[in-house]
């Protein structure tokens, strides 16, 4: 057999027929799903496979502890979430809402079940489903007629895209993360570099990476128009997965056919990028898209297009403002980008490193990415030292990564923020985000302004 | 879902490129449980502070990369509910497009230059059947995938062709297909 790509190896095993192409797992949260659901009920339709279908309560719940749904005090939300129970309910489907154990961003609860495996076909209302690509796996996002449509049948009509590699050589220096990696890669190809594209990240720097690592930068294929972003699965990903409630049962059986899944030598992408990862730097968005982005020590850029002449006028910037310049008001460290318990080690690991506490002018708040993260985090003491730094210690949730619930920035109010999107508004209308890596998150909010994490302490 | 084949009438323009739907449709207004009436929130923000101006014509010309960002379906729902029947670009994001051919919104990809000729003749005719899209003196053609467009010229619902290739489906599953993934009902 010719020579065939991870993604050919997936997709091609999930053809039922040309062009339709059978979900193995269906995740489900409260704002994509109640007109699917809806349709559904007007068409008198069921739910072809509950048991490869799971939701979870994220988008626009509280994190300040509301324990359930009935008592989220936004009246448009509750209503919300309580559709979803309800429409969880009657169509069978297993749900984790407010107040369970296992609630969370969506993006981090199928991992951490385990759910999320090598070779499957993933999709989910929501354009961070990329996330879980990095196990391995095709996970695109969907839109509401889709969710309708694989909900109804389990599958999905599908035109066969193509296919690019971003290969990496060298290795990260210290201070710079996957979220670098994955911003640089951004700001090289910009916003619609990887449309049309199934895009696998490879090269040794990719293999080095945890799985959260890996998840971070599969995560924000998205914000490069990618329709999937993937890692060839290995030893990482199987220790990840072994011993987690939704692993295989006979392991062993499934590793061995997880091992079949690798890109082969010489098998043929649509484009091929290559970026020594060597080069990178901590990176800092300047503008309104995740494109427009430049190392740390670098500065506001002269504007290039009208595009980014209005961007910088949303931002209030000058060109040729150090970056290390700019001052902030907010800290946010969360989101389906970074905040898995390894970004929060890594946060924690900062603020320790640095032994200050929060600028006084700077609100910052830490939300883990679910429940079991949170949990784990408080056994480990690191909420002890985000608290002892002056962080608002929340529970899971999108939080502000979207500002559909409470945690919203103010008009005008500048935020150093681990999540994927510096939209106008995207945080809160007149809000302005910059993206940055947990640790950068950290410094900055112990600074009150940006800093070059490379020159400190070390 | 109703037919799509000719769209006719005037052109309103926002000349921007990468808009996002966090622009389209801003999340706050994401909350709703129905389909219906997000018109009033399109481009809410930009509309509100009157940094831009929108007439609910027949067919809207804007930039390269329309509809980036996040999937939700509420962004071509608002424009859809607004007035718009077509949405022409040089580009769109993936996610956006598929969610416009999905409910009968029409996305037209021509090039730039062309979407600059369409901007400035105000007015505008889009035939799906024949791929082409008149504006003056102009007639720009376009591309669009065979099994969409037949889908959409007749108005078909797509769940319902699906429905009916149950037995491959079923076939797919039966030879093991299916039990690869993991259940999430015995968690």
């Amino acid at each position: 057999m010719a020579a065939r790509t991870l993604f050919d190896k997936i997709w091609d095993a999930h053809e039922v027929a040309e062009g339709l192409i059978y979900v193995d797992l269906h995740l489900v949260h409260e704002v994509t799903s109640p007109q699917a659901f809806e349709g559904l009920r007007l068409a008198g339709r069921r739910v072809r496979r509950p048991d490869k279908t799971l939701a979870t309560a994220d988008h626009n719940v509280p994190t300040d502890g509301t324990p359930a749904a009935r008592l989220i005090a936004d009246e448009l939300s509750r209503k919300q979430v309580e559709a979803l129970e309800r429409n969880c309910a009657e169509f069978g489907i297993p749900l984790y809402s407010l107040g369970s154990d296992r609630q969370g961003i969506v993006h981090v609860i199928g991992p951490e079940l385990g759910l999320t495996q090598p070779g499957m076909v993933i999709v989910c209302g929501d354009s961070h489903t990329s996330t879980h690509g990095a196990f391995g796996a095709l996970a695109f996002g969907i839109g509401t007629s889709e969710v309708e449509h694989v909900l109804a049948t389990q599958c999905l009509p599908q035109r066969r895209p193509r296919t690019m590699r971003i290969g990496y050589a060298g290795e990260l220096g210290p201070g710079v993360t996957p979220k670098d990696l994955i911003l640089a890669t951004i700001g090289r190809l910009g916003t619609g570099g990887m449309t049309g594209y199934a895009v696998e990240y490879a090269g040794p720097p990719i293999e080095a990476l945890s799985m959260e690592g890996r998840m971070t930068i599969c995560n924000m294929t998205i914000e490069s128009g990618g329709r999937a972003g993937m890692v060839a699965p290995d030893d990482t990903t199987f220790e990840w997965i072994e011993g987690r409630p939704a692993a295989p049962a006979d392991f062993d059986a499934a590793v061995e056919r997880w091992r079949e899944l690798p890109t082969d030598p010489g098998a043929r992408f649509d484009r091929e990028v290559v970026i020594d990862a060597g080069d990178l730097a901590p990176m800092v968005t300047w503008g309104t898209t995740p494109a427009m982005v430049v190392e740390v020590t670098q500065a506001v850029p002269e504007p290039a297009s009208e595009t980014e002449e209005r961007a910088l006028r949303y931002m209030a910037l000058e060109p040729g403002t150090p970056m290390q310049e700019i001052e902030l008001d907010r800290v946010f460290i969360g989101s389906c980008t970074n905040s898995r318990i390894g970004d929060l080690r890594a946060a924690a690991e900062m603020l320790d490193q640095l032994g200050a506490s929060v600028h006084p002018r700077v609100r910052a708040m830490v939300v883990p990415g679910s429940a079991q993260v949170k949990a784990q985090a408080e056994a480990e003491g690191l909420d002890s030292v985000f608290r002892k730094a002056g962080f608002d210690w929340r529970s899971a949730g999108c939080s502000m990564c979207l500002g559909m619930n409470p945690d919203i920035l103010a008009p005008g109010e500048r935020c150093a923020s681990t999540s994927n999107r510096n939209f106008e508004g995207r945080q809160g209308a007149g809000g302005r985000t910059h993206l940055v890596s947990p640790q950068m998150a950290a410094a900055a909010a112990v600074a009150g302004r940006f800093v070059d994490i490379r020159s400190l302490g070390r | 879902m109703k037919p799509v084949r000719v769209i006719e009438g005037g052109v309103s323009v926002l000349d921007r490129a990468d808009v996002d739907t966090d622009q389209i449709v801003p999340k706050q207004f994401l909350k709703r449980i129905e389909r219906t009436g997000f018109g009033e929130f399109l481009f809410y923000d930009w509309r509100r502070s009157g940094e831009i101006e929108l007439e609910p014509n027949p067919i809207l010309v804007t930039g390269r990369n329309f509809g980036c960002g996040s999937s939700r379906e509420h962004a071509p729902w608002a424009l859809q509910d607004f007035g718009f029947e077509a949405i022409v670009a040089p580009s769109f994001a993936e996610i956006f497009y598929v969610n416009c051919t999905k409910i009968g919104l029409l996305p037209v990809t021509l090039a730039e230059e062309a979407c600059h000729g369409l901007a400035a003749a105000g007015e505008a005719r889009i035939s799906l059947p024949d791929q082409v899209v008149e504006f003056g003196r102009e007639r720009a053609r376009f591309e669009i995938d065979p099994e969409v467009k037949h889908r959409l010229v007749h108005g078909l619902d797509e769940i319902a062709l699906t429905l009916e290739r149950e037995d491959e489906i079923a076939a797919f599953e039966a030879a093991g297909g299916a039990a690869r993934g993991p259940v999430t009902t015995s968690l």
